[in-house]
């Protein structure tokens, strides 16, 4: 099974684009070179349209994975790396935005919308169980006058069978 | 009174979301730009080597932080805007007297030579930038421009070439406020 999702994984890993890192880029310390592929693939390339720079072909990506990767050979975190870019290009260099107060509404924003779905069916399917709201209940003298009307009704109703 | 509001709520919606088309929708709105974090920070760490056979020295972050309004500016001479900006920021550095530092961008030093022999030097410093110092510096590509105040801190930055619709909006009304 885990052979199987290995090479199901591979497969898929195979369908992905192209990469554009280039040999003489590349660091001889495997677990390095690993985290820097990465780390690229969350940085924008800044001047393509929604490419990381693990991706892109542009001259500034080229010079921003040799930036990775001499942070990290470096001995720089992860973090410390997305720090020095974000410092650099803004928020914009990370593809995934980060978690923050100006943020939140396009974090939270599909769960909010979900509520508000939630809320507006739960209150439809309320007010169809529930019927037309109930009339006020009738006074003394109404119930009376209706009591009235019902024993009149069935005299007349009862009158012409007998007769 | 609630019910009748009530009846209100799909115009507001609409108005709300219209509102947020015009914005997006709008010429004023650019989603290609490139933001930057440039701004109110020190300049940074950098230190280039002149372009030989010039004749101006080269630059480093020692030389921004003279007292002085300076204008720095990314260039290149394969870069066609930097062409077409060139003789804007000629004028700019002569008729304002700002020092105007050149950053020569992945370039040849001969063909950085003669680019400048054929347009003119307004530089007067340029140092030559393989390619780091513009990612040090927020650069995304050329041209790019900075205006750097006294204190050696980056109160401009403008991607793209300085046309003088650029320089009359952003960088004079700046200029006057730096420069009194």
């Amino acid at each position: 099974m885990k052979a199987l999702l290995l090479a199901a994984a591979l497969l898929l890993a195979g369908a992905l684009p192209g990469f554009a890192v280039e040999p003489d880029e590349m660091l001889d310390d495997p677990v390095l070179e690993q985290r820097a592929r990465a780390l690229s693939a969350e940085i924008r390339c800044v001047v393509c349209q929604n490419e990381s720079i693990d991706s892109s072909n542009a001259e500034i990506a080229r010079e921003l994975r040799l930036l990775v990767r001499e942070r990290l050979a470096a001995g720089d975190s992860d973090r410390q790396v997305f720090d020095y870019l974000v410092a650099r290009y803004g928020d914009f260099v990370l593809l995934r935005p980060p978690m923050k107060p100006t943020t939140y509404l396009l974090w939270f924003g599909p769960f909010l919308m979900l509520l508000f779905g939630v809320v507006a069916v739960f209150v439809y399917f309320r007010r169809q169980r529930g019927g037309a709201a109930m009339p006020p209940a009738l006074s003394a003298e109404e119930e009376e006058r209706l009591a009235r009307m019902l024993a009149e009704g069935a005299t007349e109703e009862r009158g012409p069978k007998k007769a | 009174m609630f019910r009748r509001l009530m009846f209100l709520l799909p115009a507001l919606v609409f108005v709300a979301i219209a509102g947020y088309f015009l914005w997006g929708l709008g010429p004023a709105r650019d989603p290609s730009a490139v933001p930057t974090a440039m701004i109110d920070k020190p300049v940074p760490d950098f230190d280039l080597a002149a372009v030989p056979s010039l004749g101006v020295p080269g630059l480093a972050t020692a030389d921004l932080a003279g007292g002085e309004v300076v204008m720095v500016n990314f260039f290149a001479s394969w870069c066609v805007p930097c062409r077409a900006e060139h003789r804007y920021l000629t004028a700019f550095a002569e008729q304002t007297g700002v020092p105007l530092y050149g950053i020569n961008h992945r370039d040849k030093p001969e063909d950085a030579a003669a680019w400048l022999a054929e347009l003119g030097n307004p530089y007067r410093r340029i140092g030559a930038d393989p390619g780091r110092a513009a990612v040090e510096w927020g650069v995304t590509g050329v041209p790019e421009t900075f205006l750097i105040d006294g204190a050696g801190r980056i109160r401009f930055h403008h991607r793209g070439p300085m046309v003088p619709e650029v320089i009359d909006r952003d960088v004079m009304p700046l200029l006057r406020v730096l420069k009194p």
